[in-house]
């Protein structure tokens, strides 16, 4: 029955003069989901709302499941709406509308009227009582609850009369493309591809970079990591994906460094290549999956020690979280059947049997002069083979 | 000329399926299992066939398994997860008219202690949706029911019975053989209620030998066949790629412009209907509106014994068949036919007509 959605949004509405901007990007990111359903939609702006129309046929539950991956969305109301012909013709559509989407009639109900146009007949207290009236006629197992009521019922009354009941939560967050750009550091686990989606519900636009180290890490790991962009690309759109062939690097940090630091000076080379592609591509910041404590390589002291090759910001939006509320965004978003897949990763492979946990920032930086005369070629190399991949989620 | 009017028994292969099988035979052969590249490349053609599968039921990839056809597919099906179900109840539900691939499986069950209810149906050889009804028990676990029927193209109110079973009990697992109607119809599960769809390949025109199962993540079910754990151990053995990527190939195209075949097989079919009408002594079969498929006819022609029609056919370039082809090397009258209460002079006479989208005036 319903052949249209009022999207609400979140933090939107508290936007000062560039609101203009924010729910322009909504309206291009609502467009570029919708690309992905069936049938055609009109999406169109008034008075502070955004309204899907379905045009002709669509399909309800695809519609909604891509519009949930909008960030900024706060919610989705499957939406009636009629021209304004008397409040008896109102009153046939309202009873019809209860009708057909609650079958079980025994709930308590509230009506919300709200009155845009002050020109209608009736305020918005008597649009309430009314309203409230003609439900009781009709339904006589209905009942009112203004506290804690089963079906919040709105009215509101604009150019048209729109009526709904059912919110169906968005992922909240800022339209994609409203906060620059960022580069994720995407590995094949679990934490990276929720980094990403975090960061991207803040509006920020993803790039990511991923260490390939064959024939240590198979063409599987690859893809791997390719479904992962992939399944993040639902939410934050198309993903540039840089492929970096890690392999030379590692082996020669593995050859000239002491094992213990093997995976602290790898992740400080990680960086600084990241860094480089970042500020090639017009990225304002990186994005990592770390969490304090996880891993050795996640100590206090050895965040220190990686972060210290960037001035790009770092954004570690897992920093704080749990592994077991990591898991459980990863299940949200999908692509926790993907992470736990068995493939070797580059910093699975070369692991010391006790790495440092607490790095010496000094003695780091002396064993990294063994590779001076090397890294510098390897660098060089390792970008200018650099692979190129643009992830869609419609792939 | 050759007329080939026995598609609901097979079909022609599209050129472009046989191509594609023919590389992937020749060329891309490995072991989707194999760590190196050539596996690789084999694991990116079963991923390209459950995409294009997933995506055309609206349902995930996951939820996709390959088997050797439709029979493998209702056998999985239907002892997969009676098997995996015998704790919640040992009482399955089925129809009068489904193909043996889903009659035999319930006959192997009843023999290890379920019960199973074989719905009757009407004389357009449709369910009679109160039977089910009052068939449902606290102890029933599976309702299988096939969405078109193969010998006369009835189809079956599904969504319907989906509501009835899951209203009763929405742990009851539903699950329809799709062997006829797949490739005809959009059939999609997740809207249907359907919890477990049987598709074959060589029916939409793809290669024998190959099929696969839709089951819905949330359904229990067990192997049926044991070995190396492919397919996350529910089909062992190493997957069929050049069959499968050739009937992900023959989804590709069945569906390319799926309402226009669809309208001219019906034309085609209500002509067919009308010459046959002409003939004396002819009488049609079930229904032949909206509501039956719009590539099979069934008629029974007094007096004539079918096969003897059959083979005066042939010698013009004819080719039919007589009742369902899997039930034609049985001199056992259709069961089918006898469930719709057909006279039984014109069981032994009566012809099945199947259309394709490469049949033509």
């Amino acid at each position: 029955m319903f052949t249209a959605f009022l999207i609400k949004y979140a933090e939107i509405g508290v936007k000062g003069k560039n609101r203009y901007l924010f729910e322009d990007a909504l309206v291009q990111q609502i467009k570029y989901a919708l690309k992905r359903c069936e049938g055609e939609f009109k999406i169109r702006k008034a008075q502070g709302r955004i309204y899907v129309d379905a045009v002709g046929e669509f399909d309800f539950e695809e519609t909604v499941e891509n519009l949930q991956t909008v960030f900024g969305i706060s919610g989705i109301c499957p939406v009636v709406y009629v021209e304004d012909e008397g409040f008896e013709q109102l009153s046939k559509t309202i009873v019809d509308y209860m009708d057909r989407v609650y079958p079980d009639k025994n709930k308590t109900f509230k009506v919300v009227a709200r009155r845009a146009r002050k020109n209608y007949p009736l305020d918005t207290m008597e649009l309430n009582r009314e309203i409230g009236g003609v439900l009781l006629d009709a339904f006589p197992q209905l009942s009112v609850d203004v506290h804690e009521p089963d079906i919040n019922l709105y009215v509101e009354i604009r150019e048209k009369i729109y009526i709904y009941s059912r919110i169906i939560p968005g992922p909240c967050g800022m339209p994609v493309g409203t906060n620059g750009k960022a580069m994720l550091l995407l590995s094949g686990g679990i934490d990276s591809p929720v980094a990403g989606y975090m960061i991207s519900k803040r509006g920020v636009k993803i790039d990511a970079v991923y260490f390939h180290a064959p024939p240590y890490t198979s063409e599987r790991a690859k893809q791997k990591v390719v479904d992962l962009a992939r399944q993040v690309s639902r939410y934050s759109g198309p993903i540039y994906l840089h492929v970096v062939n890690f392999t030379d690097i590692q082996l020669a940090i593995y050859e000239k460094c002491p094992h213990e630091e093997l995976t602290i000076i790898m992740r400080r080379y990680m960086m600084k290549i990241a860094e480089k592609i970042a500020r090639d591509t017009e990225c304002l910041g990186l994005i990592t999956g770390e969490s304090i404590g996880q891993v050795a390589s996640q100590t206090m002291h050895s965040l220190y020690a990686t972060n210290e090759v960037c001035t790009l910001p770092v954004y570690r939006p897992c920093i704080g979280l749990d592994k077991q509320e990591i898991v459980e965004i990863s299940e949200k978003i999908g692509t926790y059947e993907t992470s736990i897949q068995p493939y070797e990763d580059c910093c699975t492979i070369f692991v010391a049997k006790h790495p440092v946990t607490k790095p010496n920032l000094e003695y780091i930086k002396r064993h990294e002069e063994n590779l001076t005369g090397v890294i510098e070629g390897l660098l060089e190399t390792a970008l200018s083979t650099k692979e190129l991949l643009i992830v869609r989620p419609e792939d | 000329m050759e007329v080939y009017l026995d598609n609901s028994a097979t079909t022609a292969c599209f050129p472009a399926v046989a191509e594609l099988m023919v590389k992937l035979m020749c060329e891309d052969y490995g072991n989707p299992s194999s760590m190196h590249i050539k596996g690789m490349q084999a694991e990116q053609y079963l991923r390209y066939a459950r995409n294009v599968i997933a995506k055309n039921l609206k349902v995930n990839e996951k939820e996709i398994f390959f088997t050797s056809g439709g029979t493998e597919s209702d056998n999985l099906a239907i002892i997969g997860a009676a098997m995996a179900g015998r704790r919640a109840g040992s009482h399955l539900i089925t129809t009068s008219v489904e193909h043996p691939a889903v009659l035999q499986p319930m006959k192997f069950l009843e023999s290890q202690g379920f019960q199973v209810t074989y719905l009757p149906v009407d004389k357009q050889g449709k369910v009679i949706l109160e039977e089910l009804a009052s068939a449902l028990r606290l102890d029933t676990i599976l309702v299988s029911m096939m969405h078109t029927n193969n010998e006369m193209g009835a189809l079956q109110p599904i969504e319907e019975a989906a509501a009835i079973v899951k209203n009763y009990n929405p742990a009851i697992i539903f699950h329809v053989d799709g062997v006829q109607g797949y490739g005809k119809y959009r059939i999609l599960p997740r809207k249907t209620g359907i919890d477990m769809l049987s598709v074959s390949g060589h029916k939409i025109h793809g290669p024998k030998g190959v099929g696969f199962l839709y089951i819905h993540e949330k359904v229990k079910i067990g192997p049926i066949i044991f070995g190396g754990g492919q397919q996350k151990g529910l089909r062992s053995g190493t997957e069929n790629v050049p069959a499968i990527a050739g009937m992900a190939r023959a989804v590709e195209e069945s569906y390319a412009s799926l309402e226009e075949d669809v309208e001219r097989m019906r034309s085609l079919k209500n002509q067919l209907i009308w010459g046959l009408g002409q003939l004396e002594g002819v009488q049609i079969n079930g229904s032949t509106g909206e509501d039956s498929a719009p590539h099979i006819v069934s008629a029974s022609i007094s007096g004539i014994r079918s096969e003897v029609l059959l083979h005066a056919l042939e010698d013009r370039g004819i080719y039919v068949s007589a009742g369902s082809a899997c039930a034609s090397n049985k001199p056992a009258y259709s069961a089918t036919l006898k469930a719709m209460g057909i006279e039984k002079a014109l069981l032994d006479s009566t012809l099945r007509f199947s259309l394709s989208l490469f049949t033509t005036k």
